[in-house]
């Protein structure tokens, strides 16, 4: 864990409409993070931090330990509203290195990538490291409705095969993610709502990995905030967490 | 003699700064990012007889300057705490610390006292009355001077070391309760614990909290913390820990004014993890500013 200032390089809307979904870069030192790890941001007038998955992070060439950090967040209340007033060269205090991330030693050759809404995110940086393993990485990207899409072209980018699925069918297939499920998969990783999580935990067979939500107080383990009840005893979401694998998972939270 | 050091109950701290119990764990945590032997001392996690999961999730939510917990007292049981927890507390951790006790009867806190008291590093027990006795129908400990009363004389059976008794706040006469405490024996009182709370989400019309409430912290419960120190402490003899929203140099000095030999600082930690160290580097500084040479001097100071 690092508690650093990190300076804002850009911050700018990826999509529109009620709620919309931004982007943040912000480079400094930061904990060299792994893929399903999360930030904790500060924001001055708001008591708690609040918890942000890591998107994308490069290590400077130049400088090492200082490092380009991507969050992309979605305006749900106050704190997240007063992010996309940060401009470039406005500072942030984060805490950096949370959480235990996905494991990726299991992944096998092909893994499944599935992200819904602002699961999203993570999964930009898990497709990225395992392609970079040589894997074959397929990614299914569920939203609500085609003005809420984003990120489906750096996902190509990154040389992923995409799937989008949309529930009311305005952009790529209908339905949620667990519609477009292909065959062949060696393991799958999944982040997103609780309902697209049990669906997923459900429908598919292979090992899994999966990213969970809580409310927390800290982010690293000292007040008990955000513990589950899982088959392997008590985990902190914060720090035995947020990743579970698919067998620790009970759903009685 | 350092000019932050203070004495709480016969031992000496280098300095009054000590994080409250469940905001701080085992201290571990803390120990990655910073040599938390800085600290005077710091309350661990509040322990129990029996191992508790708490309360189910959310356990947290937001409030202006502060939070609602409704942890519900999770940790891992007396026996667990010593055979586990302490020990990798002691490779970080080499002063006296102080052991947080709850329990929901008499018995419970006995045996929890009666099992730490053969651990040397503990120095004192800080014993948490705010929890229902589950065979007195339910109210807190904390809430009759009677049945507080009845915990310090049981537990002070047991004990030679400092007992400090942590009063709740959710009291109308704070006073009485503290006097009870200590014609009971209690070495020193620590105060305030959480004031209880309540929010709710305006989308779903459903409290935050799966507990529907839970108890207040942070800055926003200064003021009220500041009250009932300053009225406890004119009250008793015994040594008096302030605690309740403290998050910078000067609230431990204004807390030490109203009469608080040292100062707990518990939610601050949770949202700055440096908040503790931070406040100790400041306080030459903000003393040097107010002309005070030595903390000791300025306790109950308030005219
Ligand atoms: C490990 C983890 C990773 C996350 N990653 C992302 C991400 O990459 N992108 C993204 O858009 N969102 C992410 N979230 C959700 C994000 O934390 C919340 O949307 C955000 O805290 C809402 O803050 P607010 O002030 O806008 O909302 P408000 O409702 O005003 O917040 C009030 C309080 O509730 C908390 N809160 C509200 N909703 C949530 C939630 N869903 N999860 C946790 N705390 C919540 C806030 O942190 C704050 O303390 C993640 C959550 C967790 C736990
Ligand atoms: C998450 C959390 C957990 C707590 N757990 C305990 C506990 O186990 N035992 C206890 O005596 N007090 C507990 N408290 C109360 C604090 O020790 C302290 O009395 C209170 O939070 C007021 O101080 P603050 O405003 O500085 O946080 C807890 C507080 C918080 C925020
Ligand atoms: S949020 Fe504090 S322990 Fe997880």
């Amino acid at each position: 864990m690092k508690d650093e200032r990190l300076k804002v390089l850009s911050n700018r809307p990826l999509t529109s409409g009620d709620s919309p979904v931004w982007e943040m870069v912000l480079s400094g030192v930061t904990e060299p993070m792994r893929p399903g790890q999360f930030v904790q941001i500060a924001l001055p007038g708001r008591f708690l931090r609040r918890p942000i998955s890591v998107c994308d992070l490069q290590e400077d060439p130049q400088s090492p330990g200082t490092f380009r950090l991507t969050i992309v967040y979605k305006i749900v209340g106050k704190g997240t509203a007063d992010l996309t007033g940060y401009q470039p060269d406005d500072e942030l205090s984060v805490l950096t290195g949370l959480g235990n991330g996905y494991d990726l030693s299991d992944s096998g050759d092909d893994p499944l990538l599935l992200g819904g809404g602002v699961g999203t995110p993570p999964m930009y940086f898990l497709a990225k490291e395992l392609i970079k393993e040589g894997k074959n990485v397929r990614v299914i990207l569920g939203f609500n409705r085609m003005d809420e899409v984003f990120y489906e072209k750096e996902f190509r980018h990154l040389g992923a095969e995409v799937t989008v699925t949309t529930v009311d069918g305005s952009y790529g297939e209908k339905g949620f993610v667990t519609d477009a499920l292909p065959g062949g998969i060696s393991s799958y990783y999944a982040c997103g709502p609780e309902p697209m999580l049990k669906a997923v935990h459900k429908k598919i067979a292979a090992p899994g990995q999966l990213s969970f939500e809580s409310r927390m107080g800290c982010g690293f383990g000292a007040c008990m905030g955000c513990t589950m009840k899982t088959a392997g005893g008590y985990k902190r979401i914060c720090k035995e967490g947020p990743v579970l694998r698919k067998e620790e998972i009970l759903w009685e939270n | 003699m350092g000019k932050l050091s203070v004495d709480l109950c016969g031992i000496r701290l280098d300095n009054p700064v000590i994080p409250a119990s469940g905001t701080f764990g085992f201290g571990y945590e803390f120990a990655e990012l910073y040599d938390i032997n800085c600290l005077g001392t710091f309350s661990f996690k509040g322990t129990t007889l029996e191992e508790r999961y708490g309360n189910p999730l959310p356990r947290i939510a937001e409030t202006s300057s502060g939070m609602l917990n409704a942890v519900g007292l999770q940790n891992p049981g007396v026996d667990k705490v010593i055979a586990e927890e302490l020990p990798k507390l002691f490779q970080v951790f080499h002063k006296p610390v102080m052991a947080n006790v709850s329990g929901f009867s008499i018995d419970g806190y006995v045996e929890v006292v009666r099992r730490l008291e053969a651990v040397k590093q503990i120095g004192w027990l800080e014993i948490n009355i705010s929890c229902p006795n589950v065979h007195g129908g339910g109210m807190s400990f904390g809430t009759d001077p009677k049945a507080a009363a009845s915990v310090v004389e049981a537990v002070r059976k047991v004990t030679a070391k400092p007992l400090i008794i942590k009063l709740s706040p959710n009291v109308t006469d704070i006073v009485s309760i503290a006097k009870a405490c200590e014609d009971k024996g209690a070495d020193g009182i620590s105060l305030i614990n959480t004031l209880l709370g309540m929010r709710i989400d305006l989308k779903t019309k459903k409290p935050i909290l799966a507990n529907t409430t839970g108890g207040l912290s942070g800055p926003a419960i200064f003021p009220v913390a500041l009250r009932m120190v300053y009225q406890v402490a004119r009250a008793v003899k015994i040594p008096v820990i302030g605690m309740g929203g403290v998050s910078t140099a000067e609230d431990v000095i204004e807390m030490m004014m109203a009469g608080a030999s040292a100062v707990e600082v518990g939610a601050a930690n949770l949202v700055d993890p440096l908040a503790c160290p931070k406040i100790i580097e400041d306080l030459p500084r903000v003393m040097e500013r107010y002309r005070i040479d030595r903390l000791e001097d300025i306790i109950g100071a308030v005219e």
